[in-house]
């Protein structure tokens, strides 16, 4: 069991979403960084869908009351364990009654905005309606259908591997980041670069609008949050005035209302919609975009199907990589080399 | 002769097919018709159907939207136009007072006594065309025309769950208290969505819906 002690801004319980029931107007939801839950479910010996926390803006604590592993993906919130820096893409050890400390900030003072905590055995809460998830906007899922809250206790499951896990060294593996996964060639400490299919409607936009959307940089603006990214740039006209129909939706895609500013859709959005689709991010830039901090630019470049297809493979070469390296490590020679 | 419907990808994991304007209930059928046979292909995880379109989540990794395509292309001319097996669901209502606050606003729109709101929305026959926006939201067919009514120029910041409203063309209940814009004529205490039941949501796709008068409060 873990306790928390501050929760943070947003923090919620999360596994890989609740599929199979957008007809019923159920959206997926789950963590918006699946490739980051993953890897910290494999750092610590969990099947890659245990449910973990979802940790927005750091500023968050907890007190393990129970001997565990624990690791920590996507952003880096200078997280201490009784006062000792751990790193993110860690696998570490812990004993019942330390505390784990997050910053409000990163360690370099670098904008942050999610991390994923991973912990042996997974978060055991209820699984509603096939998933651990919160839906936060509906109320049920997750710790009790909410965000956490101080004084909150959240179960852990079995473990599925030996106990010489927990009692094994810290270890680290590479980061998706240094694996390449996130470098494009476009790709600047100014700006990152998303790749997007045209949408359904992208040629009713003027050609303008087509134009500004690959050459303009916009910006996340804060009125942003696990249902939708807006964001700010030239206004995106289009050439109808006519409404479309409601239409499902899905994560990645970049709807534009008639105030021409358009939306990229989030995990906890709504499963139909409205408004005309200009584009579609990518799958495998998705977790680029949940980690994309409030204000940051984007760069947003036309690919194709194949690309993008491409680019979902290589995820999924990275995270198999991860699995067959962890599979093959030698717990019990691991153990010798303690402290 | 059935027009094909357009198909678009929608990103690298969904194709959304679309039929031309304006909407009917005998495409609709289509649609559901189409919803239920692909639900069961294996390229296929999810089926979304909207007004007049279906949106086709796939299983990933993605490996052969044409084969998809192609077999959509070839379903949509055949079977049966008849639908689905819809249910046939009565939801009792208490209308007006606190529980239709703008029970009033719809008779003034319209011209219409109170009672007689209430008598031509509790005579209609509603068909469920699709479930969105919220869990357990369903989007109605069905509304007399004459009850039309324009949303409210400022949405309430609550409206309680169960509140059955009017916008525009369309009548619609509300599964959860959330925020809204309908004009709200009654409430049903039937639950809409319950996360702890088999299926979850009261209503789905093809439904067809009766309002009944529980009572009509001061």
């Amino acid at each position: 069991m873990i306790e928390i002690l501050q929760p943070g801004i947003l923090s919620s319980v999360q596994d890989l979403g609740r599929y199979g029931q957008r007809q019923l107007g159920i959206h997926p939801g789950g963590a918006l960084n699946t490739l980051a839950l993953i890897s910290a479910n494999l750092l610590v010996g969990n099947p890659r869908e245990a449910a973990g926390l979802e940790i927005t803006m750091g500023a968050c604590e907890m007190r393990f009351r129970c001997d565990t592993r624990f690791a920590l993906t996507g952003d880096d919130f200078d997280a201490r364990l009784d006062g000792k820096a751990i790193a993110p893409y860690w696998s570490t050890p812990v004993r019942a009654g330390q505390k784990l400390k997050l910053s409000h900030c990163s360690r370099d003072g670098t904008p942050a905005i999610r991390t994923y905590l991973a912990l042996a055995g997974g978060i055991a809460t209820p699984v509603v309606l096939g998933s651990r998830s919160t839906d936060l906007k509906a109320g049920f899922g997750g710790h009790q259908g909410r965000a956490l809250r101080k004084g909150d206790r959240l179960p852990l499951g079995e473990m599925r591997s030996a106990l010489e896990r927990i009692g094994g060294p810290a270890f680290g593996v590479r980061s998706p980041h240094w694996n390449g996964l996130a470098a494009l060639p476009y790709d600047s400490s100014e700006h990152l670069t998303l790749r997007v299919l045209p949408g359904p409607e992208f040629e009713q936009f003027t050609v303008a609008a087509r134009q500004s959307l690959w050459q303009e940089k916009w910006r996340i603006t804060p009125n942003s949050n696990r249902m939708g990214y807006r964001l700010e740039g030239p206004e995106l006209k289009r050439k109808l005035s006519r409404d479309l129909l409601s239409h499902g939706v899905v994560p990645g895609v970049i709807q534009v209302p008639p105030s021409g500013k358009p939306i990229i859709l989030m995990g906890d959005a709504q499963t139909t919609g409205g408004y005309p689709k200009i584009g579609v991010v990518i799958s495998a830039d998705m977790w680029k975009l949940a980690q994309a901090p409030l204000n940051a630019q984007l760069q947003l470049q036309l690919c194709d199907l194949e690309q993008a297809l491409h680019a979902s493979t290589e995820q999924q070469d990275y995270l198999h990589q991860m699995e067959q390296t962890l599979a093959a490590l030698d717990w019990s020679r691991a153990s010798q080399y303690r402290k | 002769m059935m027009s094909q419907p357009q198909i678009h990808f929608l990103g690298d994991g969904a194709l959304q097919c679309s039929l031309s304007p304006p909407a009917t209930l005998k495409h609709q059928q289509r649609i559901w018709h189409i919803a239920e046979q692909a639900a069961t292909w294996p390229e296929v995880a999810e089926v979304v159907p909207g007004m007049n379109n279906l949106t086709l989540i796939m299983h990933r990794p993605v490996s052969d939207f044409d084969s998809v395509t192609k077999r959509i292309l070839e379903t949509w001319p055949k079977g049966d136009s008849g639908g689905i097996a819809g249910r046939d669901i009565e939801i009792p209502v208490v209308y007006g007072g606190s529980a239709g606050p703008d029970l009033d606003v719809v008779a003034r729109h319209t011209g219409l006594s109170t009672k007689e709101v209430i008598a031509r929305h509790s005579n209609g026959q509603y068909v469920v065309y699709f479930i969105g926006f919220q869990p357990g939201f369903a989007y109605m067919g069905g509304l007399d025309p004459t009850l039309a009514t324009p949303r409210q120029s400022q949405p309430r910041l609550s409206v309680a769950a169960g509140s059955i409203g009017i916008g525009g063309e369309q009548t619609g209940i509300y599964p959860q208290s959330s925020p809204g814009g309908w004009q709200v004529l009654g409430r049903t205490a039937l639950s809409l969505f319950d996360p702890a039941k088999n299926p979850p949501t009261l209503l789905r796709a093809g439904d067809r819906v009766r309002f009944t008068v529980e009572r009509i409060a001061k």
